[in-house]
């Protein structure tokens, strides 16, 4: 690739241009396994992290609960479980993402998902309403809070700390004032509880997890070629191709445990994927889509990284700004049809408790920086398991409840010192 | 060097005028940058480079006096309408996103688009145009983070992004103000090659050295007024001190 370099360029301006091999050596020397590697290494020693630490957490997670429940954390029963238990952290986390690329918090996020499925679950018990429209009415509520947020966070220029931590007291008395003192709304719409209770028949698990790495192998060996035949900055083929096996491994292993008979007595048959996950599943390629493809997401990134940058660069931030927190709430909504249906029911204290401290958590655990500017839509998920495995890991051991909080809390502070760690590095390795 | 005095101005200011409340930055201000060439701004903290520039580039208005482009009587409004004119600004500070790689800075608030997604292949291919053109060796890959790049490099990442837009006038504010030896040398022939490819190119300066090495002519601003505008060959290096010291130097320069 390197001669092809060497040749004239058409003229962009004034006389022809002629493009040295030495120009964008480094664009074509990539395209070698070892030296790809060897820069990911040195990105990684420089604070640039991604998904390591949720991957060590994770193995580590899962090694550690195996040794001390052997015969129940990695149980089938466990694992379906443990995959609806990570639904609503991951799709809250999903939204935290977006506002936390900003720089920016939402310490609201929790307990908007509870007035949300507070507002579901009064619409289907009390209005007779159907799922659907219970849904949108949710979603819509919390597009609402995440617009008055982000304007007063915005335009009004409150630190988005404080708007967010009233939201978090507000929205309480909101979700007490619905449900009533003490109680609950019991959810029994089929459509709501079968997101959390109900598998995906056999057939449609398999075929959804082949296409899904069929895709994902198609757009990146596609992006690859193009890539190559134009002569652009590409990763080495042999990298593609891993990172294609991985997705396929995980995506076709993660079903086929799922498609195990977990059922506890022989009479009956229960396997399949939870509905919920494919809906997890989506949401991850929307926001991945938008993030990273789309001209709002670079936007956000932009913003995220430099805000004056972008403003000069003629990028309106108040209106990104506004955006990031309508998307953290109304994802926040849909995280809060999906706790209801886990739970049957919404509760006062729905999406309150430990729940925001989990999903942001989750996000920072998974590779997304407090500091705004880095993070993808993935990590709400890598984080979002490696949180639900404590979770229910903790559970299993029996453990107090007063152990459960001291320690989710040592593990957000460690993943926040490992974000606060990698950051100083990169401003010092920062050549 | 080009004599481009035969050609039509880029950029004509005259009788520029500016006050901040009772504080009057620019009095009668005259500049004119032809294009081909390097024009230095030079003058004391204070003397007005700054709010000059910041006028030029649309940030705020000039309360009176004639603004030019191509001949034309302009007045840009905002960044976005200069930039509209061909009119860029590399101001001392970049405004590069350290997040982003080289081309989505030079593209960041145009991007190009193929319906919804963002069509990478092309930015990328216009990037390295862009680059190549500038004969730049020093930035790598394009698609390295500005994070990972020295202070020359950025420097160079931020003038390319000036000149993808088909900008006609190009200014820098001290561009190589906080550079070493070498990079400064680079970011100086990377000035120089500007003004080769026609473009105008003004050249906000402290440093004498970098002014007689890059510059055709000079503009020397002295307590908000334009003490002289020469050729650079017509001057010495310690002609030009005076200038920007005192206002003046023999017959040139501001009546005592």
């Amino acid at each position: 690739m390197g001669d092809a370099m060497s040749t004239d360029l058409p003229a962009s301006k004034g006389s022809g241009v002629k493009l040295a091999d030495s120009d964008f050596a480094a664009d074509h020397r990539s395209t070698d396994v070892r030296t790809a590697v060897g820069d990911y290494w040195l990105r990684v020693r420089s604070g640039d992290l991604g998904a390591i630490p949720a991957i060590l957490g994770l193995a580590g997670l899962i090694v550690l609960f195996t040794a001390l429940r052997p015969d129940t954390f990695l149980s089938k029963g466990n694992l379906a479980n443990l995959s609806t238990q990570a639904l609503p952290v991951t799709i809250l986390a999903m939204g935290l993402v977006f506002v936390l690329l900003l720089g920016e918090i939402d310490l609201s996020a929790g307990v908007a998902s509870g007035v949300c499925a507070a507002v579901m679950a009064k619409l289907i018990v009390d209005s007779g309403q159907p799922w659907y429209v219970a849904v949108l009415a949710a979603i819509a509520i919390g597009i609402v809070i995440g617009t008055v947020l982000g304007w007063l966070v915005a335009v009004v220029r409150i630190p988005s700390f404080v708007v967010s931590l009233a939201f978090f007291l507000g929205l309480q008395g909101i979700t007490l004032r619905l449900i009533g003192d003490g109680g609950t709304v019991p959810v029994h719409d089929d459509v709501i509880v079968a997101l959390a209770n109900k598998n995906m028949p056999l057939w449609l698990g398999w075929t959804a997890a082949v296409v899904c790495a069929a895709g994902y192998a198609a757009t990146q060996l596609r992006r690859w070629q193009r890539q190559r035949s134009r002569g652009l900055a590409a990763s080495p083929i042999e990298l593609v191709a891993a990172r294609v096996a991985v997705v396929a491994v995980v995506l076709l292993a993660g079903t086929y445990l799922l498609s195990l008979d977990r059922a506890p007595s022989p009479l009956v048959t229960l396997a399949g994927i939870p509905w919920g996950v494919p809906l997890v599943a989506v949401l991850l390629i929307i926001c991945t889509f938008v993030l990273g493809r789309t001209s709002f997401g670079r936007h956000i990134y932009a913003v995220g990284g430099n805000a004056e940058a972008a403003r000069r660069a003629g990028i309106n931030v108040t209106r990104i700004k506004v955006a990031v927190f309508m998307i953290s709430s109304a994802l926040a909504a849909i995280s809060g049809v999906v706790a209801a249906s886990r739970l049957n029911s919404v509760a006062t204290d729905s999406g309150g408790g430990n729940t925001l401290l989990y999903a942001v958590g989750a996000a920072v655990i998974g590779g997304t920086s407090l500091f705004g500017g880095r993070g993808r839509a993935r990590d709400a998920v890598l984080g979002g398991l490696v949180i639900a495995i404590i979770d229910n890991g903790l559970g299993l051991l029996g453990t107090k409840a007063y152990a459960n909080f001291l320690i989710t809390g040592v593990v957000l502070l460690l993943a926040a010192s490992i974000d606060a760690t990698a950051r100083r590095r990169r401003s010092s390795t920062g050549r | 060097m080009s004599h481009a005095t035969a050609v039509r101005p880029v950029l004509e200011l005259r009788g520029i005028d500016k006050s901040f409340g009772p504080v009057r930055v620019l009095h009668d201000v005259a500049l004119t940058a032809h294009p081909g060439e390097v024009t230095a701004l030079v003058g004391d903290n204070g003397a007005g480079k700054t709010t000059l520039v910041k006028g030029i580039g649309g940030v705020h208005g000039f309360d009176a006096g004639e603004y030019r482009f191509n001949g034309e009587p302009v007045r840009p409004r905002s960044p976005r309408d200069a930039a509209a004119l061909g009119i860029e600004v590399v101001h001392q500070d970049l405004a590069l996103c350290e997040n982003l790689d080289v081309v989505e800075n030079m593209f960041l608030g145009r991007e190009r688009s193929n319906g919804l997604a963002l069509d990478e292949t092309a930015m990328e291919e216009a990037a390295r145009r862009t680059l190549a053109g500038l004969s730049v060796r020093t930035v790598g890959s394009v698609r390295r983070r500005v994070s990972e790049l020295s202070g020359g490099q950025r420097q160079t990442v931020a003038i390319a992004r000036a000149v993808l837009w088909d900008s006609r006038l190009v200014v820098l504010d001290e561009p190589a103000a906080a550079l070493g030896v070498a990079q400064t040398q680079q970011v100086l022939e990377l000035v120089r090659r500007l003004a080769d490819k026609g473009l105008a190119v003004i050249l906000v300066s402290h440093n004498m050295n970098d002014v007689f090495a890059v510059s055709d002519r000079i503009v020397a601003l002295y307590l908000g007024r334009t003490a002289a505008q020469v050729r650079t060959a017509d001057v010495t290096h310690r002609q030009v001190v005076e200038l920007i010291t005192s206002g003046r130097t023999g017959d040139l320069g501001l009546p005592a």
